[in-house]
């Protein structure tokens, strides 16, 4: 079933601007039924388990059962997204739980200036080899071939 | 990545120059591409300025993948973007990616060329600088590009349906920069329940990429050069980390150790054989061997290289125990941003890697031309590197005017993977606007032949329509075909006849025939494709796609007559390599006006 969702948890995102899954998912997977006003994963055979669902949904609605035709019943694990870090709660089939913290990034969300600090370089010329923020991005002068 | 790059380079020179840029995505770009989930490692980068543990030159690099991919490079191509990839590296720091660095503040080196990374929202990161820079009014989302729209032998746009509303969209164009990944499912995967979805390289990849510039009648090349990445068995979980950080062994079910006991057989493919690094196909050719001797599985012995790293702590508890956990982390983190399934599938089967090893085994093979598979788009080297047979006015712009190819899109580059791809966006899309500056004639587009694409597009929804009703279960219907058995088609001729996992990643002349009348009916079949909503609409066309990506690699197989990457494909009626007579590319090309494919070797020129 790859990613699921669990029916209690689903809002189906109501009174927000869109359904956070739906929104994400890079494989066209999630709906959202409107008659229930539940999100459901319409083709588990073609789900990458990229949990891009789960990182984003504001309910925490979404879990993973893994493909069934090659992994034993039993395991989780679940994300827990925030905007500097990630959460992870691994449990095993026997019962062991083990938890990890990652950072995903140092920065402020929609902070990214597309030149970062490097600012335009020396790249006037459309004709140059130089890329808009180089040499500045490089560190160094920009390698030629020594012919 | 690419289109990421291309975003926020187009958007600094279009502004500059006036020239209006739009970008359009199947997904939603945060978290569209091969970078969707994330990645625990950034594997191109040169350190140039010295800000890495390692520092390296980029003819260091070009040397690297010139051995890698057997001698058959385009060093033009792998030189540039090698020379601006740290350019995009250190832009992804400031953006806010995370890259681990020493206790004296340098990059962590995982191997050679290889950066650690926090990667759990590198795409996302990348995106949200694409986006700043070009403004939401110029991105569309959902959109799936289908077919090239020309105007004789220039490009003038594309078309594509949306995905989430019945609307059809038509995109006119003076340049069009393809980066629309490589083809996952053209091959039957080694899992066919649920595990379908678990390809290495993303499902949704489906050779949009190559269609599109196939259609454009762009030449091809490296179409015969696939990729197969051995992984940890059924969750395709990375090895990167485990060889390069933890230096791990990988042996036989035995207990043989097949990159020692099998050193002959690399004399055999010299000298590619005999480089260091051994190459990519030649490694997995080794393990292949032991395998069809029935010495499989494989493994990854990943308790032994914990213990040994370990050691290092050993004497001191408080140390060890400390040294014990930073490893633990460090490997669940591998997986967790990169290949979740692969730490649930580790969690489901009590796996913990510092108490017992771990199966590897290679997959099926995928269409990539950003790692160490090779295939996409002819393109024009850069000005001040290309040698005259390989320039034809703007770098990165395929042999069709106006129609520029970066990542998976362009072939002959290897080795660029995510940084490196967005490197090469940067490139194109420079070239690009460049090639709009000088070329600012609007290409005309024909009403008549958008009205026929769109008719044609639209077709599998009407179709299924206008049959359904026929018989009592619309899986069961003369009158069409579903997209997913005529991907299981696809997939079954490609995997028996074509060199798949079931026949141990060999064919041969006969084989590839019967591959090519099998594509051909197929082909025709394509035009009774049915769909029932706008998705399955999507899956109609990316299985078409797909079909096109397996006719050029059949092709093109067939007309190299030589076994040069054992490890990604044997041809059992050539099994030796043969320098004399195809130390050369093999391209091909296929004509829109008369529907026929071309086979032709091109030089293979080195500039260092």
């Amino acid at each position: 079933m790859p990613a699921f969702i669990i029916a209690e948890k689903c809002d189906g995102c109501k009174g927000r601007d869109r359904t956070a899954c739906m929104y994400a998912c890079p494989n066209d997977l999630m709906v959202l039924d409107k008659v229930t006003m539940k999100a459901y994963n319409r083709d588990p055979w073609m789900c990458w388990e990229c949990l891009c669902c789960a990182k984003i949904c504001p309910q925490q609605a979404i879990d993973l059962r893994g493909y069934a035709d090659f992994v034993p019943l039993g395991a989780s694990a679940i994300p827990l997204r925030s905007t500097d870090s990630i959460l992870w709660t691994i449990r095993f089939r026997n019962g062991t739980v083990k938890r990890f913290k990652f950072p995903v990034r140092n920065t402020e969300e929609g902070s990214a200036v597309p030149g970062g600090k490097f600012g335009p370089g020396r790249a006037e010329d459309i004709n140059s080899p130089y890329l808009f923020t180089e040499p500045a991005s490089l560190g160094v002068e920009l390698p030629v071939l020594k012919k | 990545m690419a289109a990421c790059g291309a975003a926020v380079e187009a958007a600094y020179w279009g502004k500059k120059h006036g020239v209006k840029v739009t970008l359009v995505d199947k997904a939603a770009l945060d978290r569209s591409g091969a970078v969707a989930m994330g990645l625990s490692a950034i594997n191109q980068y040169m350190g140039l300025s010295g800000r890495a543990q390692n520092k390296n030159t980029v003819e260091d690099y070009v040397d690297y993948v010139t051995r890698d991919l057997m001698g058959i490079t385009r060093q033009d191509l792998v030189y540039d973007i090698a020379r601006h990839v740290d350019s995009s590296v250190h832009l992804f720091e400031q953006w806010g990616l995370p890259i681990w660095k020493t206790g004296e503040g340098k990059y962590v080196n995982e191997g050679r060329w290889q950066l650690l990374i926090n990667g759990e929202s590198y795409k996302v990161i990348v995106a949200e600088a694409a986006k700043n820079a070009l403004g939401p009014e110029n991105i569309y989302e959902r959109i799936f590009i289908l077919e090239p729209l020309l105007d004789g032998d220039r490009v003038a746009g594309a078309v594509g349906f949306s995905v989430r509303e019945n609307k059809f969209f038509v995109f006119k164009a003076k340049a069009v920069l393809v980066a629309m990944g490589g083809a996952v499912g053209v091959f039957k995967p080694r899992s066919t329940g649920e595990g379908l979805g678990r390809s290495w390289y993303p499902p949704f990849s489906t050779g949009s990429s190559a269609y599109f510039t196939i259609r454009s009648g762009a030449e091809m090349t490296c179409q015969e050069v696939r990729f197969i990445p051995v992984r940890f068995k059924d969750a395709y979980g990375p090895v990167g980390a485990w060889f390069l950080h933890f230096k791990s062994r990988a042996t036989s079910a035995l207990g043989g150790e097949y990159m020692v006991e099998r050193r002959a057989e690399l004399e055999k493919w010299g000298p590619y054989g005999l480089a260091r690094p051994i190459p990519a196909n030649l490694r997995n050719y080794l393990g292949m061997l032991d395998c069809f001797e029935g010495k499989g599985p494989v493994y990854m012995r990943t308790d032994e290289a914990i213990a040994r790293l370990a050691a290092q702590g050993e004497g001191d508890a408080r140390a060890l125990k400390k040294k014990m956990k930073q490893l633990e982390t460090e490997a669940w983190e591998d997986f967790l941003d990169m290949t979740i399934s692969q730490a649930l599938l580790w969690a489901a089967t009590n796996t913990e890697p510092e108490k017992r090893s771990s199966e590897i085994a290679a997959a099926e093979p995928y269409f990539i031309g950003s790692h160490s598979g090779a295939s996409g788009a002819w393109v024009s080297g850069p000005a001040d590197l290309a040698p005259s047979e390989y320039f034809w006015g703007y770098g990165n712009m395929t042999t069709v005017r106006g129609l520029f190819a970066a990542g998976d899109a362009s072939g002959a580059s290897s080795h660029k993977f995510s940084s490196g791809s967005h490197a090469e966006g940067r490139i194109a899309a420079k070239s690009a606007v460049k090639f709009i500056l000088e070329n600012s004639v609007r290409p005309d587009v024909d009403g008549a032949v958008v009205e026929e694409l769109k008719d044609r597009i639209y077709r599998p929804l009407a179709t299924y329509e206008k049959y359904r009703n026929y018989t009592t279960n619309p899986d069961i219907n003369p009158n069409y075909i579903r997209p997913k058995m005529y991907m299981y088609r696809l997939q079954k001729l490609m995997d028996e006849y074509a060199g798949g996992v079931s026949a141990n990643f060999s064919t041969n002349t006969p084989s590839l025939e019967r591959a090519l009348e099998l594509l051909a009916f197929l082909r025709e079949d394509a035009e009774k494709l049915a769909a029932q909503d706008l998705h399955e609409l999507m899956r109609c066309w990316e299985n078409v796609h797909r079909t096109w990506q397996a006719e050029a690699h059949v092709r093109t197989v067939l007309f190299r007559e030589e076994t040069r990457w054992p490890g990604y494909y044997y041809r059992a009626d050539y099994p030796e390599m043969d320098e004399k007579n195809w130390h050369c590319f093999a391209n091909i090309t296929w004509n829109p006006a008369s529907g026929q494919w071309t086979c032709a070797k091109r030089p293979v020129l080195h500039i260092l």
